[in-house]
């Protein structure tokens, strides 16, 4: 009958107010572990994400616009690059590869990317990685109305090869725009965990010929994804000086991570303000749990008395009272862990189904291992209170009326 | 030889008002190895307030009680925690027993802050009491007379050489209370400790040898007395 045991038959006895107080905890252990991994893990994740490149060059306007349109398949296109301008970058001799693409088309609110196979056969999207098509599909013809279709957009519109369709116009579904165009699908994407798992791919002409789209800008791309030789150090600094500084008509975004830091720092009062809550969500768990051991005193000082009087000490009590506030602490956030990879899944998946990028709930982060330690450290201190009150108990006076 | 040697005792306390109250002033008190004394007296005599000074739960405004060698009033509070847990066995009238624990544990309990647990010991006492096939019940699931048992049971759980019964039978029926305070001598007798209870019983007196009258011994009882 030790201390631990001792603690163990006092949270049994109030079983109620134990699981109420742990789960309190547990939630507020939960909230501040997701929004620290969240807030680090997406940060790494969308400042990592440059789908094997190194710069975009789009129409003159925002670098951010630029690289959410290009590289993330979000926002709209803010214009058209002339071919000739595309040409000039792809034959620059710093430059390795030029992949055009074209946007302006969807599938049911999924986009429609014109490109050319070069984007399968020479990107490493990330080191020693490159788009590969399923087992019985193939790539898209550049010259035929085929679609490769990424795997996260194949399974939420079901399609599979052999599949046709008619494209909508527009990046947002409106079922009046529906081009007269038939494509036929001709392989899904292996999951390659990136933003190019929402998109069907289709030759860029198919983009530039679609019906209704202005003729006048049939050779124009929306984008162009650049990546330098890797001798060419100094690239990025002299067509960032080129196209940005010395030219009006274009914009050079490199480096592609550094334009999503600039997001992330932008939008950083946001990330305190979710750490603000989730702080404050932790410390009122913690006050519950003064609250919960405290207002149980009335009851459990007949107990310490009986306990006193069979020998235990003040510090003993005191001692049982710290180690049951910890305790309580400490199973909450062993539930805090099931609070946190249910909010972390749900928030990876509305990432991933919104952006294509993937959080791992359980990545190690260190937050995992001070959010615990802070908050049964806290369990711990917001147990003086009501060891304070047990250490003052008169023995005497709980034990037994004065006869 | 002597186990408990109390002289000059006082303890008197603040009431609402201020004023002060003597409730105990024992000038002498002796108690054997082995012996067994009733001390009989009224509701509010002392008698609570007395076994308290005597178990270390109480510090006394001044006097001295030597308990088995040591002088239980001069110690520190830890000390003294440590010598009730070593030396005394405290039966109470409502027996004071932890609900959430069994009846195994409650003396269990008493042990873990004493001699050390031993279980063995703890079942056999618990047989003793008759006991021994309610060892995983919870005083909630035990009748009044057996929780007096448990009491019982974990008053001698350390081995004391002093068990302290207050008013031990008070809550318990007549015919409970006759097997009770049987129970009480025998199992002091048979654990080699001493006893002294306090009660108003007669027939619970008529049952000790050695009856001391804690109106005579207690001369704040007595000035309460004489003031009313």
């Amino acid at each position: 009958m030790n201390l631990p045991r001792i603690v163990y038959k006092s949270l049994r006895q109030h079983i109620l107010s134990t699981t109420v107080t742990a789960i309190s905890v547990a939630l507020g252990g939960g909230l501040l572990m997701s929004v620290w991994a969240v807030k680090e893990q997406s940060l790494a994740a969308f400042t990592g994400v440059n789908a094997g490149f190194d710069a975009v060059l789009g129409a003159r306007g925002s670098k951010l616009q630029l690289v959410l349109n290009a590289i993330f398949h979000l926002e709209a296109s803010p214009g058209n690059v002339a071919w000739a301008d595309y040409q000039d970058i792809q034959k620059s001799p710093t430059v390795d590869l030029a992949i055009p693409l074209a946007v302006g088309d969807n599938f049911h609110g999924y986009r429609l990317v014109g490109t050319t196979p070069e984007l399968f056969s020479r990107v490493e999207y990330a080191p020693a990685k490159h788009y590969e098509v399923e087992s019985g599909g193939r790539l898209f013809d550049p010259t035929l109305r085929e679609t490769v279709v990424g795997s996260f957009a194949a399974r939420k519109l079901g399609l599979k090869p052999g599949d046709t369709f008619h494209p909508f116009h527009g990046l947002t579904f409106d079922e009046k725009n529906q081009h007269a165009e038939t494509y036929v699908v001709v392989g899904i994407l292996k999951p390659s965990n990136t933003p190019a798992d929402r998109v069907l791919w289709i030759p860029l002409a198919g983009i530039q010929r679609m019906s209704g789209h202005d003729p006048k800008a049939a050779t124009d791309v929306s984008a162009v994804l650049v990546k330098f030789k890797a001798s060419s150090a100094t690239a990025g600094f002299q067509m960032d000086l080129m196209y940005n500084k010395q030219g009006n008509r274009l914009t050079f975004a490199w480096p592609i991570g550094g334009v999503m830091a600039e997001l992330f720092n932008k939008i950083g009062w946001f990330d305190r303000v979710l750490a603000l809550i989730s702080y404050l969500v932790a410390l009122v768990a913690t006050a519950s749990i003064l609250a919960s051991i405290y207002n149980s005193m009335n009851e459990r000082r007949r107990e310490i008395a009986i306990l006193r009087a069979l020998g235990a000490r003040r510090m003993t009590i005191v001692s049982a009272i710290l180690l049951e506030a910890a305790a309580i602490s400490a199973l909450g956030m062993v539930i805090a862990f099931g609070f946190y990879a249910t909010i972390m899944t749900v928030i990876a998946g509305i990432i991933r189904e919104q952006t294509g990028v993937v959080l791992e709930p359980w990545q190690f982060n260190m937050v995992m291992l001070w959010a615990p330690a802070a908050l049964i450290s806290l369990g711990a201190l917001a147990g003086i209170i009501p060891a304070f009150k047990a250490y003052r108990t008169d023995v005497a006076e709980y034990l037994t009326p004065t006869s | 030889m002597t186990l408990l040697q109390i002289q000059n005792l006082k303890k008197s306390y603040v009431g609402p008002e201020g004023d002060r109250h003597t409730v105990v002033d024992v000038k002498h008190f002796t108690l054997a190895e082995q012996e067994q004394i009733a001390l009989s007296g009224e509701s509010g005599s002392g008698k609570t307030t007395f076994l308290n000074l005597i178990a270390g739960i109480l510090k006394p405004d001044s006097g001295s009680i030597h308990l088995a060698g040591e002088s239980m009033s001069d110690l520190k509070e830890p000390a003294r925690d440590r010598l009730r847990a070593r030396t005394i066995g405290y039966i109470f009238q409502t027996f004071n027993l932890l609900q959430g624990y069994t009846c195994l544990e409650n003396v269990l309990l008493g042990m873990s802050f004493g001699a050390g647990v031993d279980a063995a010991f703890a079942e056999k006492l618990l047989k003793r009491v008759g006991l021994g096939s309610r060892l995983k019940h919870y005083p909630r699931q035990l009748s009044t007379g057996q929780q007096q048992r448990v009491a019982v049971a974990r008053a001698l759980a350390n081995r004391p050489k002093l068990v302290l019964a207050d008013e031990p039978t008070g809550n318990l029926d007549h015919q409970n209370a006759r097997q009770s305070l049987t129970l009480i001598l025998e199992a002091c007798k048979e654990n080699g400790a001493a006893l002294l209870l306090v009660s108003h019983d007669r027939e619970v007196l008529s049952r000790f040898q050695k009856v001391e009258d804690l109106r005579k011994l207690n001369h704040a009882s007595s000035h309460m007395e004489a003031r009313k």
